[in-house]
């Protein structure tokens, strides 16, 4: 509890040294790059450059890309290869089966909606008087943990039984209108919706933001010239303002699906993944730490892997088709 | 409740220090080796300076107790001790062990977890006066959930008693209901207090990532009373398999309570309740007479509100969870077990000093504690419930079985066996469940 200088010493120790070897490192990269012969400097510049940030991405993501691999051809203990036998239970075990299912779910519902309701928000509140007002609101969610959100909409969703008080809002609104309280996410599969939920209140802030900027963005001699031709407002949306956010829109629906991919905190948090609501991130985590089945573990890391591997890559092409 | 035992906790604690300084006026730390207060540890050694640390799933108000318990060890050995409770062990000591930087000393609660880590050759052996200690403190029973191929690894610690069926003695007796002593009887009641309008059972089986773990307990619980230990053990070993007829009919025997609408969940509202009741909040209702029977362990003593009066003529009280019938007495149990990742002498030391029957005593007198050490004084108990159960644990009688899902392979008994239960009470039939658990059995 208490902080003690002298026990603490030997960290700080091993702090002093990473940095004086940090700092010898730079400094060694900045001598060779004044040594360096000036002709084909460019070109040995870069490649004395990029040395460090190359040797620390292999260590770092390169060699255990590669050991994740290997594992997810491993048993349990990784002590001997059992082939595609991980890769068939991901695909054949039930449980395992509604891991992907609800993965897939979460992948075509968050982005699409976040991006809908950021946009649908942007429209609405564009050159309105209480303009940042709303932006401010709808960002605030923004601010807090994923872990923080689901806390907070636990007790949102929270049951007690009829007749008892209700602490949970959902529930207390149920009641005022004469329904009788609900266990939201006790039954699947439409408790996933309710998680769902949590993650669009979090991130709609940032579609609006970013979309929000976007539709400023668009020339004014357009939207006059549009509005000339006597387009209405649902012609202006469709014709006008959506075709020319188009690049923004895309990169809202990317960043949100490599979230949701990445997806862990909250379904860890609300439900720890019981009553079918467990995504692939999730079930890894508990595979490879908690049940020890690092091979099953890391079939998933690899699943999870080739699963956002094309979404990278299309926004790779669309950023270069853009420059 | 938290709070308030901290508060209590800290006040036993400067009774402590005030006590402890007071033999030793002018400078504890200098002259602690020397003090009369330290013969009893003489025989640890000195080992000024160094540190021992400990990794454990205890937290909190009990963790306070056993950091309070060492403090005299610590002084008299000039070790100090770094005490980290988690509520994720199972999870980060793999992590801690796989990174590279295990903890000296770790409080396993599952003998399966222990026997992964032995297996993979993380764990150091017990020293030999380690073993000696516990052999000669504890069953063969215990020393053989510490074992594994052979090699002796892990000495127990603490324990609890599971096969506890929480009540209220006052309400029973203002009603006239009598402690069932057969499993027919338990019905029976069950049926009667059910037609006075009561909820007779309170149960609440979330426990966050680990949710479903009360209910693998009352499964276990009962499997152990209608097949019998030697069938217990195959269950646990996955001879007899999940989705036998047999153990079939066993679940299916607790579902009989615990599915049924009229039967639970006192003050929680329907079956599904259950699911999404904190185990700590289950048996609450008890004291309100929402419900009238609580199965939970004896560490449930911790639960209760504060001012509510454990004893057998208090506000709460425990009766031995019946089995077929008055004679046979099967009981479930589980604790901890001290394992080391490091053979360092002042590991070693306090490794020892952990085993002894002398350490088991003086955390009794601090607060409710059990030991299955044959060593111990039950005078020392802090409550009644803690006297019974460690009455149970040495009594020649009675046939001791560890939790089983602590036992089973980490896969099925923390992971699919605690969701299997889950999704059970959530409305899954009982084949279905059984069958999913059956298939999830590592097979390497």
């Amino acid at each position: 509890m208490d902080f003690d200088l002298a026990a603490e010493s030997p960290k700080l120790t091993q702090l002093l040294i990473g940095v004086v070897a940090f700092l010898a490192v730079v400094g060694l990269v900045l001598l060779l790059l004044d040594r360096a012969p000036m002709r084909q400097k460019a070109r040995l510049h870069a490649a004395i450059l990029l040395a460090p940030a190359v040797v620390l991405l292999a260590i770092g993501l390169v060699v255990p890309a590669v050991r994740t691999t290997l594992l997810s051809f491993m048993s349990g203990d990784g002590s001997g290869f059992v082939g595609l036998d991980n890769y068939v239970w991901m695909f054949t075990q039930l449980e395992a089966v509604t891991v992907l299912r609800n993965t897939l779910i979460w992948l075509v519902l968050m982005p699409v909606l976040v991006t809908a309701i950021g946009l649908v928000y942007a429209v609405i509140v564009d050159r309105s008087r209480f303009e940042s007002l709303a932006k401010t609101l709808v960002f605030l969610p923004m601010a807090i943990s994923f872990v923080g959100a689901g806390i907070i909409w636990k007790f949102v969703y929270a049951y007690r039984p009829e007749g008892a008080d209700q602490i949970g809002l959902l529930n207390q609104i149920v009641v005022w209108f004469g329904g009788e309280p609900r266990q939201w996410l006790l039954d699947p599969p439409l408790n996933t919706l309710f998680l769902i939920v949590v993650m669009v209140w979090i991130q709609a802030g940032f579609a609006t933001v970013v979309l929000s900027a976007a539709i400023k963005g668009i020339p004014s001699d357009i939207v006059e010239a549009a509005r000339l031709d006597g387009a209405g407002p649902a012609q202006m949306f469709f014709r006008v303002t959506l075709p020319s956010i188009r690049p923004a829109v895309i990169v809202v629906l990317v960043t949100q699906s490599i979230g949701t991919l990445k997806l862990f905190d909250i379904v860890r948090t609300m439900t720890g993944g019981q009553f079918d609501t467990s995504v692939i991130a999730n079930e890894m985590y508990n595979q490879a730490f908690r049940y020890g089945e690092t091979g099953k573990g890391a079939a998933l890391a690899v699943f999870l892997f080739v699963l956002v591997t094309p979404i990278v890559a299309y926004q790779i092409r669309t950023r270069r088709a853009l420059r | 409740m938290a709070i308030a035992s901290r508060l209590l906790v800290g006040a036993v604690g400067l009774a402590l220090v005030a006590t402890g300084c007071g033999s030793t006026p002018t400078n504890p730390r200098a002259e602690g080796g020397t003090s009369a207060d330290c013969a009893a540890y003489s025989a640890y050694g000195k080992h000024d300076g160094k540190k021992v640390s400990v990794y454990s799933p205890i937290r909190d108000a009990e963790a306070d107790l056993f950091q309070q318990n060492w403090k005299q060890f610590e002084k008299c050995t000039g070790m100090k001790i770094t005490y980290e409770g988690t509520g994720e062990f199972e999870a980060q000591i793999q992590v801690r062990s796989d990174g590279g930087n295990p903890p000296d000393l770790a409080f396993f609660p599952q003998p399966g977890l222990l026997a992964r880590f032995a297996k993979a050759g993380k764990l150091k052996p017990a020293p030999a006066e380690v073993k000696t200690l516990a052999e000669q403190g504890w069953s063969k029973d215990w020393l053989d959930y510490g074992t594994v191929d052979g090699t002796f690894y892990a000495a127990p610690l603490g324990a609890s008693v599971k096969s506890f069926v929480w009540y209220s003695p006052s309400t029973f007796q203002e009603k006239g209901w009598q402690v069932p002593k057969t499993w027919d009887e338990l019905m029976t009641l069950t049926e009667t207090i059910a037609a006075s309008g009561v909820k007779p059972w309170c149960a609440g089986i979330e426990s966050g990532e680990a949710t479903g773990w009360p209910a693998t307990d009352w499964i276990e619980d009962v499997i152990l009373r209608e097949l019998g230990p030697e069938e217990y053990d195959r269950w646990v070993a996955h001879e007899l398999k999940f989705n036998d007829p047999k153990v079939v009919a066993a679940v299916d025997k607790v579902g009989a309570i615990l599915k049924n609408d009229k039967y639970v969940n006192g003050g929680y509202g329907p079956v599904k309740s259950i699911a999404s009741t904190a185990f700590q909040e289950g048996g609450v209702p008890i004291t309100t007479g929402k419900c009238a029977m609580h199965r939970q362990a004896s560490f449930y003593a911790n639960f209760w509100p504060e001012g509510t009066k454990v004893a057998q003529d208090g506000d709460v009280f425990a009766f031995y969870l019946p089995g077929k019938d008055a004679s046979s007495k099967p009981v479930l149990g589980a604790g901890e077990f001290v394992a080391a990742f490091a053979d360092r002498p002042e590991v070693k030391a306090f490794q020892r000093f952990l085993a002894t029957a002398d350490h088991a005593n003086a955390r009794m007198k601090l607060g409710t504690y059990v030991s299955a050490n044959k060593g111990v004084d039950l005078a020392n108990a802090q409550n009644p419930i803690d006297k019974l159960s460690m009455e149970m644990l040495r009594d020649p009688a009675t046939v001791f079985r560890f939790d089983g899902s602590d036992l089973m392979p980490a896969a099925v008994g923390s992971g699919t066996f605690w969701k299997g239960m889950t999704d059970w009470i959530n409305g899954k039939d009982t084949k279905t469940v059984l069958d999913f658990i059956d298939a999830s059995w590592p097979t390497s």
